[in-house]
């Protein structure tokens, strides 16, 4: 059990966390997501015991290690670069932690031998113990970060946007095969990205931070299907922010009424997508005119004007696309499957 | 067509590098280091070549020039240590730290670079001579600097510093702190940091460092006559005893000590490219 209690880091005028909180369970899997300045690599940092917090506390399964520094924490981290040692070679590198140790719990050789050996076959590197880092690629090098990491058995694994400086393809196989390892092993760990796609597919609870706070903690679905905030909206996935005068519980744009808002007052309503339905004119629901059409794979993405000029982008199916015949300046009739409304500030 | 593919064709075989012209820019380096460099140690050699065997004879075996000689290669060496040393301890300050006049201290390392040597000498002297600053605290204690090999050591060093410290710095200033980090979250201490981690990956730029100083200690002449005394097989240097014998005319003398001289220099010098390319091989042939 890993406790964030009420973190806060200036840099200079610079608000990096304000009062975070958080607590990550034993075995878990957390990716902190958020723009960049969101204070989530500070975090991490805080967390390594790379910084220290100007205010709050760390937690480590209950014990407190505020003021422990980084070499006392036995928490394993991979820079976002990597971090490497040029001049050793790859073996080297990863015995590093064990060879620095002191004391009774230090290896003999051959028990290091033996580990480096079995962390280079569980990253899948067998035959480049010797190897230099210039002479890998960059996937290659990133998986030798990690084993030296592991090797010292962490009891918290911290990564700064590991895939962040790899190709698309290498970081889709990299992040599944890490999330293998992570249910292999059953280590906890914390990764820092600026990726959604990358926390919803990979982690078992997203933090998403923005300024310096938390926005929301929860499951990858819990964060995606609802939202906290409207910033959590916007940054997860396509959303349609549109504005609403909003009275008595319900939400009035153009035609459509929206559940939702508990004051009145001017508000924001967001829509997914996908939860633009297009339909046949119909008397009952309100209309809109077609204005592009775009085919994406099996995706079709169509953006409808409402007669008050306001714009909607929707998603659908190609099933669903050849059936209403869609083209440009059609009129059809749509329908909000879901949408949720926040009153005051349209962020 | 064939006449027009043929020259986009030879240039991507030929140009891996962006910069055309490597053969005037080949030629001009070989003339011009043969100018500057070759013809006048070739003319140092002719002249040397002239030197019977028993002339050699007697001139290695003359204990005058062989402690001359031991001091300017054993005293260079000893002040290139030195500098190794401090001059990596300055750099690492320079860059690692700001604080207020840094700019002023990173300009006074050069100044060994820019005084006249005779200048710095006296300074020296001055100093350290038994009735100078530092040489007035130094006496009670029964350290004597001045007109003894320490001094000779004491000029050298402060002739070698920049060359370390100008070596070094950039190197440093490369090295990323997440180097330190990730040693330090792997349970390295501070002394492991440095000796495991830090030291190897400026090690190539210390040891150019450490050669140039050592050139420079090896070959310098007007700093140290000054402070040395120049005491015959006490305190005195092999480019001195060059200049003495060239005025006594007894130029196959002064030749020999100079060929002798260039022969170790160059030996040192080729020894430590050799400890470079061996350092590189072992990392992979890169970095």
């Amino acid at each position: 059990m890993i406790e964030v209690d009420a973190v806060s880091k200036h840099f200079g005028d610079f608000m990096a966390l304000d009062r975070v909180s958080l607590s990550i369970g034993q075995g878990k899997l957390v990716a902190l997501l958020g723009p960049s300045g969101s204070g989530k690599t500070t975090l991490l940092r805080i967390l390594a015991g790379l910084e220290q917090p100007d205010l709050g506390r760390i937690r480590l399964g209950g014990v407190d290690a505020t003021g422990l520094g980084a070499r006392d924490r036995r928490i394993g981290f991979v820079f976002q670069h990597y971090a490497l040692f040029r001049h050793m070679n790859i073996a080297a590198n990863i015995a590093f932690g064990l060879k620095v140790r002191k004391g009774p719990q230090r290896l003999n050789s051959a028990m290091i031998d033996e580990k480096v050996n079995t962390l280079l076959d569980l990253v899948q590197l067998g035959g480049l113990a010797g190897r230099y880092p210039s002479q890998l690629s960059g996937g290659q090098r990133q998986r030798v970060a990690l084993a030296r990491a592991l090797a010292v058995e962490p009891r918290l694994l911290l990564l700064d946007e590991p895939f962040g400086a790899l190709d698309a393809q290498v970081r889709k196989d990299l992040r599944r095969w890490l999330r293998r390892l992570h249910d292999e092993m059953g280590l906890t760990g914390v990764f820092v990205t600026h990726d959604q796609e990358e926390a919803l597919e990979v982690a078992d609870e997203v933090v998403v931070m923005n300024k310096g706070r938390i926005e929301q903690i929860g499951t990858p679905s819990e964060i995606y299907d609802s939202p906290a905030t409207p910033f959590v909206y916007r940054f997860l996935g396509n959303v349609n922010a549109v504005a609403c005068n909003v009275s008595g519980g319900n939400a009035r744009i153009e035609g459509l009424h929206v559940a939702g808002g508990t004051v009145d007052g001017r508000g924001t309503a967001f829509i997914r997508p996908h939860d633009v339905e297009l339909l046949e004119l119909s008397p009952d629901l309100p209309q809109a005119t077609v204005r592009l059409v775009t085919v994406l794979g099996p995706l079709v993405r169509a953006e409808v004007v409402l007669p008050d000029g306001t714009a909607l982008e929707s998603e659908l199916t190609r099933d669903q696309k050849d059936r209403l015949d869609l083209r440009r300046g059609q009129e059809v009739s749509i329908f909000l499957r879901k949408a949720k409304v926040f009153v005051g500030d349209g962020a | 067509m064939a006449s027009a593919t043929l020259p986009l064709l030879r240039r991507n075989r030929v140009a891996s590098s962006v910069i055309p012209g490597f053969g005037p820019t080949l030629g001009f380096t070989l003339f011009y280091l043969s100018l500057i460099v070759l013809l006048p140690l070739a003319a140092l050699l002719l002249k040397a070549a002239g030197t019977t065997f028993e002339q050699w004879g007697r001139i290695l075996g003359d204990p005058r020039i062989l402690s001359a000689l031991w001091l300017s290669f054993g005293g260079a060496f000893a002040a290139a240590l030195i500098n190794a040393v401090f001059g990596l301890l300055v750099a690492w300050v320079l860059v690692r730290y700001p604080f207020p006049g840094r700019r002023i201290v990173d300009a006074m390392v050069d100044l060994p670079f820019a005084l006249p040597t005779a200048v710095a000498g006296i300074a020296l002297t001055a100093l350290y001579a038994p009735n100078g600053w530092l040489g007035k605290l130094l006496t009670p204690l029964g350290i004597t600097v001045a007109f003894t090999p320490l001094g000779v050591v004491v000029a050298m060093v402060f002739i070698g510093l920049p060359f370390v410290v100008r070596t070094v710095e950039p190197v440093l200033q490369d090295i990323d702190l997440e180097l330190e980090e990730a040693a330090a979250s792997l349970g390295a201490d501070r002394l492991q940091t440095f000796f495991r981690v830090i030291l190897p990956a400026i090690a190539p730029s210390l040891l150019t460092g450490f050669s140039l100083a050592l050139a420079r200690a090896v070959g310098e002449y007007g700093s140290v006559i000054f402070i040395a005394g120049n005491l015959p097989g006490i305190s005195e240097i092999a480019p001195l005893l060059i200049i003495t014998k060239l005025e006594q005319y007894d130029y196959v003398g002064a030749t020999a000590i100079a060929a002798v001289m260039l022969t170790i220099s160059f030996a040192l010098l080729l020894a430590v490219n050799l400890l470079q390319k061996w350092r590189r091989a072992r990392m992979g042939g890169r970095g």
